[in-house]
């Protein structure tokens, strides 16, 4: 009864997410391939970078109206600085614009994350209905996790007779029975992760304001009262103080003062490791705005650090191309398993009337 | 019938068990070693992440053959 309606509540949404997440996977290559994926020119050796309060100045000069929120460095792509400028430094996450800047010329490289695969991913993560969506999304992939527990306690019945991976062709039904059967168990480890790390990901908006109000208030107490800053710090200067203050990281991105990530006082520059869980457990040095001094240093409490990591496990793309297309074929092999699922209960639903009459149970544990 | 080639009077758990069990602990391990490691560990993860789609396609193979 559990797995019968966890199920098909959910099932719907769940296809609907396999779907999308099934392109999402190839995101990076998809939209390198279209275009959206912009190239840094391949610099000549010895070039030296452009300072980042230049690259600043040609994206505000490039958007103009508009104010800068974040500035970003992607792992893989070191001659490549992304700025995301707004309406306004704590505008509407989708009014931002994302434009990629050559690190040795300052010049711009053409937009980031637009295309297609922008509705792949907003029909994956809300679709396109804000938090709500999100949060209901996050809600069918909790069913998914209590479908695949009670599956487990099911399986006992109902394959006890039977070696692991037996599949017979006795009829439409059975066959189907079998896969379902099959591909549920054997991807059940990887179903839980990716399913447990999707429901953690739509937490994260939660998470970020419950770290803003314990956390980030504490580190900013002394700042209370004092007005936002007029004449912002050089990027360049704060960056430098942030990278002395964790000498072995690298920054990954530095929030504008007044925007989610931050105070409305302070730059915070998010540093990385170098390994690949290092390089996701991200750690903020909050520096004044106007001084570019630095504030406080901590790390991020235990349930931002789960949401960091959880992050590739469900993306699945900290492993190269290998994984990433072991990661789709086990999607595929999830679509199975919901689809045959569905089919099961419709057959059996379908069967269940006429069966009753002839007194015969349909497909039952064997015992 | 191809179907049950090993009949059994009564359930064994680690017939039935055994074989997912077996499988979510290597792709758990796998899971985890690319997240801490980038050489060797991205080998083993690709094997044992990967290992339910082989086996699945080897249990479908073998059907054929029946």
């Amino acid at each position: 009864m559990i797995h019968t309606w966890s199920s098909l509540i959910s099932t719907l949404f769940l296809l609907l997410l396999c779907v999308t997440g099934l392109p999402l996977i190839f995101h990076h290559e998809i939209d390198e391939l279209l275009g959206y994926g912009p190239k840094p020119e391949i610099a000549r050796p010895g070039a030296v970078k452009r300072s980042i309060d230049e690259i600043a100045r040609t994206a505000l000069a490039n958007d103009p109206g508009r104010v800068l929120q974040y500035i970003l460095w992607d792992k893989d792509e070191p001659n490549t600085v992304i700025a995301f400028t707004n309406n306004k430094v704590d505008g509407d996450p989708d009014a931002a614009t994302l434009r990629a800047y050559d690190a040795h010329s300052a010049k711009p490289l053409g937009s980031v994350g637009g295309g297609p695969m922008l509705i792949f991913l907003k029909l994956h993560v809300d679709m396109f209905a804000g938090r709500p969506g999100k949060l209901f999304l996050g809600a069918m992939g909790f069913l998914f996790l209590v479908a695949i527990i009670s599956g487990v306690v099911l399986y006992w019945p109902f394959t006890r007779r039977l070696s692991f991976g037996t599949l017979r062709d006795k009829s439409r039904r059975i066959a189907w029975f079998d896969w379902h059967n099959l591909l549920g168990a054997i991807t059940i480890a990887w179903a839980l992760v990716v399913g447990a790390t999707g429901v953690i990901n739509t937490l994260a908006e939660v998470m970020l304001s419950q770290w803003k109000a314990t956390e980030l208030a504490d580190m900013v107490k002394p700042y209370a009262g004092k007005p936002p800053p007029v004449h912002l710090a050089s990027l360049d200067a704060t960056l430098e103080k942030a990278r002395k203050t964790t000498p072995d990281m690298n920054v990954s991105f530095v929030a504008f003062p007044g925007t989610p990530f931050t105070s409305s006082h302070h730059f915070a520059v998010f540093m990385r490791g170098h390994t690949p869980l290092t390089s996701r457990l991200l750690k903020p040095v909050l520096l004044d705005g106007e001084t570019g001094e630095v504030s406080d240093a901590r790390d991020l409490p235990v349930y931002l650090k789960a949401l960091l990591v959880s992050q590739p496990l469900h993306f699945g793309d900290y492993g190269g191309m290998p994984l990433k297309i072991i990661w789709a074929l086990l999607d595929v092999m999830t679509i199975v398993v919901i689809g045959s699922g569905l089919y099961l209960w419709v057959v059996k639903r379908r069967k269940h009337r006429s069966h009753a009459i002839a007194g015969q149970p349909l497909l039952q544990p064997s015992g | 019938m191809t179907a049950a080639r090993k009949p059994r009077s009564s359930g064994n758990w680690r017939a039935v068990y055994g074989g997912p069990i077996l499988l979510g602990v290597l792709s758990t391990a796998g899971l985890l070693t690319a997240l801490l490691s980038e050489g060797a560990g991205r080998y083993f993860s690709w094997i044992a992440v990967g290992a339910p789609v082989v086996i699945t396609a080897w249990f479908f193979a073998r059907r054929r053959r029946t």
